[in-house]
């Protein structure tokens, strides 16, 4: 949060289009998928894996969504068949991981490559276009202004009660912080895995669906590994170890929120795409830095009276990265 | 058994809370325990004593269910009884606490003390009782060195984290407590302070079979104990008709006797 708010007012003090409304729709816009494949990567890393299939889930759905559309379903039920479909993806990442063992990582990058294989054989490469009666729905998932940012932050705010405040949330931090010792406690590991694993997969799925129709288009070159890889460094920039037990969709929320910062600003910079990359990049290592050094700051501070205190001191190192 | 002579081994009372009888485990070609049967009195403290690679660790996960036996049956208060899980042997009232602890660093210590027992008003976790209930459990066992049971265990000592995890088997409302090597790895006063506790636990009229290799300790609290060597139980006696200086020349001895026959198989 605290790099959020810096990010802003230096552009807000630099930029002066920074702060208006398009600029504000132009962030609003760009976060929107990103927060919803970050509530998922969130889920997987906090258990202790990875998921770069989503990226490629988020290429694919639309595709599906058109076909069920085709198929004479109401769009809603498409897009909730399709979200479905989708999240036998996560299955299949879950099973591979869980019962054959085989390192996350390597999975989902071989189900991604399926999944995109298959996402451009049906689509023969060829954009299309929305079928024309699901535009009225459309404009609640995704076409709007506003509409993306509304379902990543309501979906954001049900994600975080699930993680902080139910048993899944529970077992899915102990499956991440100590997987031996979850099972030793009986916690059936292997399903909070596979669980969290589908859930990722349906918000790429829900989240591509948001984009063709943000885009008006569905597009075969949408999505793949590049969200995957933005993603995933919004939810670290928020907050969540690449280790596994630690992570906070709020976190993930703002850190979204600076990646869009940075995007929009330097934009209304002027400067290009090409040294937006370096920039980018650069940045997101100085962040890290700064949450590193800022949690270490707070591990130190616990020790000094925390006791009066309800909340834990991770809790607090949460709070003061967002 | 021809080892197992009469002088060696303690009569079975018609109060055992626990009997494991002819366990036999395999793991391919590996053979971890031979024919061990092992019996606990109800309300006692045994002490299971043997070098590392014994088997004591192999035993204590099949009693608790994270492992079944090749062969061999185990009988909990006069009925025999079966566990293909933790969580159906936690069920009929034996747990467990590992030498890791199975304690979950990033969580807190009332959430850890309910892990896989949480109470929940549907959906959401019941985060206030139990906290209430953690820190009312610990009070009552005498658990005072820590701040607050909203500390993460992450932050805590190895004293500290084992009596939570003792704590939390005794909150359950466990009959049997398996401790694996509780007090490896302890200063002298935190291997004092986990003594108290399973003295506590004791008094609470819980069963405990405890796992360690310093003999000392082992004497002071245990009532009974037993070593296993090589997958099997070669001696089993009241803590009062033996001492460190026997257990240790027993261990020794088949030290002594294995590098003997290698000797004598090399020359």
């Amino acid at each position: 949060m605290l790099i959020a708010v810096i990010v802003f007012v230096y552009f807000a003090l630099t930029v002066p289009e920074f702060v208006s409304h398009g600029s504000f729709v132009n962030i609003a816009e760009y976060m929107g998928p990103y927060v919803i494949i970050g509530i998922g990567l969130v889920l997987v890393m906090v258990c202790g894996e990875i998921d770069l299939s989503v990226g490629f889930v988020w290429t694919l759905s639309p595709f599906i969504m058109h076909f069920f559309i085709d198929s004479g379903f109401p769009t809603l039920l498409a897009i909730v068949v399709s979200v479905l479909v989708c999240s036998l993806i996560g299955l299949l990442n879950g099973v591979v991981t869980t019962i054959f063992g085989v390192p996350s990582l390597i999975t989902t990058l071989a189900v991604g490559y399926v999944v995109f294989g298959y996402t451009l054989t049906i689509s023969h490469a060829q954009q299309i276009n929305l079928p024309a009666q699901s535009v009225g729905v459309g404009r609640w998932f995704g076409a709007e202004a506003w509409s993306e940012i509304i379902w990543a932050s309501v979906l954001v705010l049900l994600f975080h009660v699930l993680l902080r405040r139910t048993r899944w949330g529970l077992y899915t931090v102990s499956v991440g912080g100590n997987l031996l010792g979850a099972r030793e406690a009986g916690i059936k590991v292997n399903g909070i895995k596979i669980g969290n694993f589908m859930m990722c997969s349906s918000l790429g799925a829900l989240a591509g669906i948001l984009e063709a129709f943000k885009n008006d288009i569905i597009d075969p070159s949408a999505g793949q590994l590049a969200v995957v890889l933005t993603g995933i460094a919004g939810a670290v920039i928020g907050g969540t170890a690449m280790l596994g037990g630690v992570g906070t969709m709020i976190g993930m929320w703002f850190g979204m929120l600076v990646l869009g910062e940075l995007q929009d600003g330097f934009n209304l910079k002027g400067i290009s795409a090409y040294t937006y990359l370096i920039i980018e990049g650069a940045a997101i290592i100085v962040f890290m830095i700064i949450n590193t050094y800022l949690s270490k700051l707070r591990g130190s501070g616990r020790l000094v009276g925390t006791s009066s205190s309800r909340s834990t001191p991770r809790r607090k190192a949460a709070r003061a990265i967002d | 058994m021809s080892t197992q002579s009469a002088e060696q081994f303690t009569q079975p009372t018609d109060d055992d809370i626990l009997r494991v009888e002819h366990i036999s485990k395999r793991y391919g070609a590996v053979t971890a325990l031979v024919d061990v049967s092992l019996r606990l009195e109800r309300g006692e403290v045994l002490g299971l004593i043997g070098d590392n690679g014994a088997g004591k660790s192999t035993l204590i996960k099949i009693i608790c269910g994270f492992q079944q036996a090749t062969s061999g049956r185990m009988v909990l208060n006069g009925e025999e009884v079966t566990f293909s899980s933790v969580t159906q042997a936690r069920a009929a009232g034996i747990d467990v606490v590992y030498q890791d602890l199975a304690l979950i660093n990033q969580l807190t210590v009332y959430h850890n003390m309910f892990l896989n027992r949480e109470p929940v008003r549907w959906p959401l976790l019941r985060n206030k009782l139990m906290r209430q209930e953690a820190q009312k459990a610990l009070d009552s066992m005498g658990i005072k060195t820590l701040k607050s049971v909203d500390q993460e265990v992450a932050s805590l000592s190895g004293g500290q984290r084992q009596a939570i995890a003792v704590a939390r088997s005794v909150f359950s409302d466990s009959k049997v407590l398996l401790l694996d090597e509780p007090l490896a790895a302890m200063g002298v006063k935190e291997g004092a302070m986990i003594l108290d506790l399973v003295r506590q636990v004791k008094q609470r009229g819980i069963s405990v079979i405890i796992i360690a290799h310093n003999y000392g300790q082992v004497l002071e609290v245990c009532d009974r104990v037993n070593l296993l060597q090589g997958g099997r139980i070669t001696y089993d006696k009241y803590a009062k008709d033996t001492s460190v200086e026997e257990l240790t020349n027993m261990v020794v001895a088949e030290y002594r006797k294995a590098l003997e026959e290698r000797q004598r198989a090399a020359s």
